[in-house]
């Protein structure tokens, strides 16, 4: 292959390491690039695109993106109304992902998908050493040392981008004799079958979908009831999977149950399930297949021994707001698994980082911070007083960091007399509101508990963080005067 | 390192008083409904004057009510926080602060309503926590 003839990146001592070539992996590369920021980037992959390469099973994506949407399609603000492709300054590199789509529908299809991570890649130049597996990790003085199939590197910061894909089966008994999602097969092979699906989130929404016109019964259980999107801000199961839960509650041959598993049995001719109500009654269910769709883990290999906190059944890292390690600082995450950040979590939300829409901006706002913490220096841009409160309210209206990151990135802008009135880019909100500091702003747009959305400021005065919630607007327009006299009073004395 | 176990926090609240009259599957759908978080020594959990806080109940570690930076209380296991918030939809008017790694299980406040309905039980108990603690606070003032 053309990528493995000349390979980047040999075995040595640099700044950053990158582990990873899907678009957590590919985000970050082209950001610490476009900062200077010397860095290597190893994959085990052969090619670029990470678990697009292989999922969704059932080949189209849950989330969008619109080939016609509202914003010019080589403008920043674009990148609201198209969640896949991954973001650049340049115009050229913007919105690839509807490059590739053929309009049968604005959720791009796997390969679709996969073809315009590679087209990023391609155009951008970015370079990754692939087929160099990462196989250990130690640390040494203050260096990493990261042990691979190509020899060993050495690292003052780590940053791990390699996906959330791994199959994850819970502790029932018998379960894990059952196969994972990962392993189903062609819908049409379960034509006629009874097939009982353990799990009530997407992948499981997304398999009971794709067996609608195949199989002769689908039980869907778990022990809560489902989370659906459209009702939860936040990871709950997309509109587009819906159709199953419809069917079960039209009495369509589809069942979704609140049940724990008690444990899965084979059979002559099958498996059989049994399970307990979670409001009561004891259940066998003898079906043709099972699928799991318990969701899947992150390949952490030996960082937990090395000293890195997990949570969530080992499944993520712990990690400050930057993607951190609490435990073990130095190591950083990208991609997916910054989803185990979660922000200050208003009204319940965490922003979209499970998502490549939602985690391509904190690839960014990561590269800054650790081109900060290399002393790489960062060219601030000054604002004139009267320019602060428009800028900030367009922010909200457009920006779409904080429309994809929605409580979690914020516009932030220091207002020390000082140094003068600077833009101090997107950070993380928590960050912002406990952490000291000058006096500063920072704006960024939170969904309420009716699942309106609205720009709140953070103003830091004194030391003191103190919070200002802006009016909603029907159009998602926070320009007028109804939000610049309310920011205007929250900034008093400050500009 | 938490455990390995996928039924580890089961186990947990199995043992705690807000969630003693549950069964088993229930407290697997309340393991499933809730999630882990977990934070690290002087992170702040609820802050003092901030909208939509969450409900929050400690599974290991200490964390300290604060009004004003002075504190007022400590909780440990077992305890839970930020109920008054959500149930009168108002900003909290404490800092709850984590004085150790703390670990718990959270409930978005928009989820809560939902969640009492569903278990009665446990709105029961957290009814007998609040009388406690009403009784408690009559008690310092006398």
């Amino acid at each position: 292959m053309a990528e493995l003839t000349r390979r980047p990146y040999p075995p040595g001592r640099y700044p950053v390491i990158v582990i990873g070539s899907g678009p957590g992996g590919l985000q970050m590369t082209y950001a610490l690039r476009r900062l200077g920021v010397p860095h290597a980037v190893l994959s085990a992959d052969a090619e670029p695109g990470g678990m697009f390469l292989r999922y969704p099973l059932f080949q189209r994506l849950n989330t969008w993106s619109k080939p016609f949407g509202p914003a010019d399609r080589a403008s920043r603000q674009y990148a609201w109304f198209d969640w896949n492709s991954l973001i650049a300054d340049e115009a050229p590199l913007r919105s690839l992902v509807p490059q590739f789509m053929d309009g049968s529908s604005y959720f791009p299809s796997r390969t679709e998908m996969a073809s315009g991570l590679a087209a990023f890649a391609t155009r951008a130049g970015l370079e990754v050493r692939y087929g160099c597996r990462w196989e250990g990790t130690r640390r040494d003085g203050a260096e990493f040392v990261l042990v691979t199939s190509d020899g060993e590197y050495r690292c003052r910061f780590a940053v791990f981008a390699v996906g959330m894909a791994e199959p994850w089966i819970p502790p029932i008994p018998g379960l894990d004799a059952a196969p994972h999602y990962v392993k189903v097969m062609p819908a049409r092979v379960y034509a006629g079958r009874r097939v009982f699906i353990v799990g009530k989130r997407n992948s499981a929404f997304e398999v009971a979908d794709a067996l609608l016109p195949w199989a002769r019964l689908i039980v869907l259980a778990s022990p809560r009831p489902p989370l659906l999107s459209v009702l939860a801000a936040g990871a709950g199961v997309r509109a587009k999977y819906l159709v199953p839960y419809e069917d079960h509650l039209l009495g369509g041959g589809v069942f979704v149950l609140e049940a724990s598993i008690d444990r899965v049995e084979r059979t002559a001719d099958g498996w059989r399930v049994s399970t307990s109500g979670t409001h009561g009654g004891a259940r066998t269910f003898d079906v043709d297949d099972v699928i799991v769709a318990t969701g899947f883990t992150s390949p952490l290999g030996d960082l937990p021994a090395l000293g890195v906190a997990t949570f969530y059944h080992d499944r993520l890292p712990r990690m400050n707001p930057f993607w951190e390690s609490t435990s073990l600082p130095g190591i950083f995450f990208a991609g997916t698994i910054t989803q185990g950040a979660f922000g200050i979590r208003k009204h319940g939300g965490a922003g979209n980082s499970a998502g490549v829409a939602g985690f391509r901006h904190n690839a960014g706002v990561l590269a800054v911070h650790l081109a900060d913490r290399l002393g790489v220096e960062m060219p601030r841009q000054t604002l004139r007083a009267e320019d602060v409160v428009p800028y900030l309210l367009a922010e909200a209206t457009h920006a779409p960091e904080l429309l994809n990151q929605k409580g979690y990135l914020a516009r932030v802008v220091s207002l020390d007399r000082a140094q003068g009135i600077r833009d101090e880019g997107i950070l993380p909100l928590a960050h912002f509101v406990d952490e000291a500091g000058a006096d500063a702003v920072a704006i960024v747009v939170e969904t309420d508990k009716d699942g309106q959305h609205h720009p709140t400021a953070y103003v830091r005065r004194g030391g003191q963080v103190t919070e200002h919630e802006l009016p909603g607007d029907s159009m998602l327009n926070y320009e007028g005067g109804a939000h610049r006299a309310p920011l205007h009073a929250a900034l008093g004395g400050l500009l | 390192m938490n455990g390995k176990g996928g039924d580890e926090i089961v186990d947990i609240l199995s043992g705690l008083a807000l969630f003693a009259d549950l069964t088993r599957p229930q407290l697997q759908a309340v393991s499933h409904t809730f999630d882990e978080e977990w934070f690290t020594e002087g992170q702040r959990i609820l802050r003092q004057g901030f909208a939509g806080s969450n409900f929050y109940v400690i599974l290991d570690g200490e964390a300290a009510v604060r009004i004003d930076g002075e504190t007022r209380a400590t909780l440990g296991r077992g305890d839970f926080f930020g109920e008054v918030s959500v149930l009168l939809g108002e900003p909290p008017t404490a800092d709850v602060v984590a004085l150790r790694p703390l670990r718990c299980i959270a409930l978005g406040g928009p989820e809560i309503e939902q969640f009492l309905i569903s278990y009665p039980r446990v709105m029961y108990r957290m009814l007998q926590a609040q009388a406690r603690r009403l009784r408690n606070a009559n008690r310092w003032r006398s």
